[in-house]
């Protein structure tokens, strides 16, 4: 079975918000939410200062307590590709997938359920990419299948230096930020 | 230096997690103490101390049916897509524990409505003749009393262990990752009900017995605490730094203040010199306890989603 996961070259990431932007307007997020986000990370000791740009969604883990904790199986791993989504009509709006998850990546929907990144599961069905990905101007996000040796995702990884975020949540996030 | 900036704002999410409110903590309080009524109704009468008139163990079940039924109020109340909480009861999702809850409670009512009927109150033997009857037929069956008060203190048991399991199977909030939260919330949740019943009751005897149970349970509550702390303390930095936010941090004062002075020491020191008749028995410990619970439940819940795996995201 494959398992998508998307690798984000933070070398590459302006933090221009284009992926927040065509997201929302894939998914008709409403205002005032987002599904991604972008993150600005400066560390280091002057003069040596380092800075980090990424664009953050849910990581659509291996273990997910998101899917664990929920109560009526609102929240569930779908078939194609690992990708963990919500069934909008199962949901009893109870938070604690929103608590649950290490990353913050889930919110209330103003209509009353869980809502979070789906990898545009709707488009990837199609053979397309995350609009997120399709509109990147600096062709930062790749986005594939992590299983697959011969796929773009898995040879940035098996090339490149990367990291992921709360590794040690232990819910082996599926996406992952080379440096 | 080390700096983060998230251009995410989500509403009850940023800048930190306010998702569960004022609903949350009620319900784990009251479903917290009515496990330990259930408890300690379920003792009085496998121990047979129902037959004195006055037990106030024919009391303890309405009570516990008005606020534990207060308690799912305020759990639905929470809810955000509230026209589809009957899915909880289409389906029994064994790794969540607020599925096994929401089965626990349509399991302990049954059990709060057998006790009820052992002796109904007055008003309720006035409107339904028939519920006489049913006590009579109970009655005269020690078997069947004994039994109702094993399953109400197994059914309490598994209630009060739940309010503290749906919080510390959260991984995510390391203030509430920790093991000793159910038996902490259990404990409190008999302190709690020990504190109700030794307000209420009418049998002398009684009243001190359970006033002599709460000084336990305030105890062990103490020692809990001590132990969640040293767990959390050599654990991972982001336990460490959760368990700070109670003992230094920002809820330092209200934890200190409410939960451990007055919730926990005060009361305790007041009902020891009671119980050994250097004081009378004032009402003012046990509400002292009971609000002290409800304070803690507050905190704990909001502290809780203040803590974070943050440290883990510097590299």
């Amino acid at each position: 079975m494959a398992r998508y996961g998307m690798v984000i070259d933070t070398r590459k990431c302006v933090g221009c918000q284009d992926c927040v932007v065509a997201c929302k307007t894939e998914n008709n997020v409403p205002e005032g939410y987002n599904r991604d986000w972008i993150v600005t990370e400066s560390f280091g000791k002057f003069p040596e200062i380092n800075m980090e740009i990424r664009t953050e969604r849910c990581h659509h883990c291996s273990e997910t307590p998101c899917v664990s904790c929920c109560p009526t199986g609102a929240s569930h791993i779908h078939d194609v590709g690992g990708v963990v989504l919500v069934t909008h009509e199962m949901c009893i709006g109870c938070k604690a997938c929103v608590e649950a998850c290490p990353y913050d990546a889930r919110f209330i929907h103003p209509d009353g359920y869980a809502d979070k990144c789906t990898f545009c599961i709707h488009r990837v069905e199609k053979g397309e990419n995350p609009a997120c990905v399709e509109v990147c101007p600096t062709y930062c996000m790749y986005f594939g299948d992590l299983d697959d040796p011969n796929s773009e995702v898995r040879k940035l990884l098996n090339s490149r230096k990367y990291h992921t975020l709360i590794p040690d949540a232990g819910t082996q996030p599926n996406i992952y930020y080379l440096v | 230096m080390h700096e983060i900036f998230t251009t995410r704002n989500n509403p009850h999410v940023d800048p930190f997690m306010t998702m569960w409110g004022w609903e949350i903590p009620v319900y784990l309080f009251l479903g917290g103490m009515v496990a330990g009524m259930m408890i300690i109704a379920g003792y009085f009468l496998f121990s047979g101390r129902h037959k004195e008139s006055n037990c106030s163990c024919f009391s303890i079940p309405f009570t516990s049916f008005i606020l534990l039924s207060l308690g799912m109020l305020a759990l639905f109340l929470d809810l955000a897509h509230k026209l589809y909480v009957w899915r909880l009861y289409t389906t029994f999702q064994i790794t969540s524990p607020m599925s096994w809850g929401a089965w626990i409670l349509i399991l302990v009512y049954p059990a709060l409505i057998a006790n009820i009927l052992i002796r109904p109150p007055f008003w309720m033997t006035q409107r339904f003749p028939k519920l006489s009857e049913i006590a009579g037929k109970l009655q005269a069956h020690p078997f069947f009393i004994k039994n109702i008060g094993i399953l109400n203190m197994i059914l309490g048991m598994m209630l009060g262990a739940y309010t503290g399991v749906l919080l510390s199977s959260m991984g995510s909030r390391p203030l509430w990752n920790t093991s000793l939260l159910w038996v902490l919330f259990l404990v409190s949740g008999l302190s709690a009900a020990a504190a109700y019943v030794h307000l209420i009751a009418k049998n002398k005897a009684e009243s001190e017995l359970l006033a002599k149970a709460d000084n336990g349970f305030l105890i062990v509550e103490l020692f809990i605490f001590v132990m969640l702390f040293l767990g959390l303390m050599s654990s991972a930095r982001p336990h460490l730094e959760a368990a700070q936010l109670l003992l230094t941090g920002i809820y330092a004062s209200v934890f200190w203040v409410f939960v451990i002075g007055l919730g926990i020491v005060i009361p305790l020191g007041l009902q020891l010199l009671a119980v050994n008749h250097k004081i009378k028995h004032t009402p003012i410990a046990p509400i002292m306890v009971i609000v002290g619970g409800l304070i803690l439940r507050f905190i704990i819940v909001s502290a809780g989603q203040y803590s974070h795996w943050f440290n883990a995201h510097f590299k």
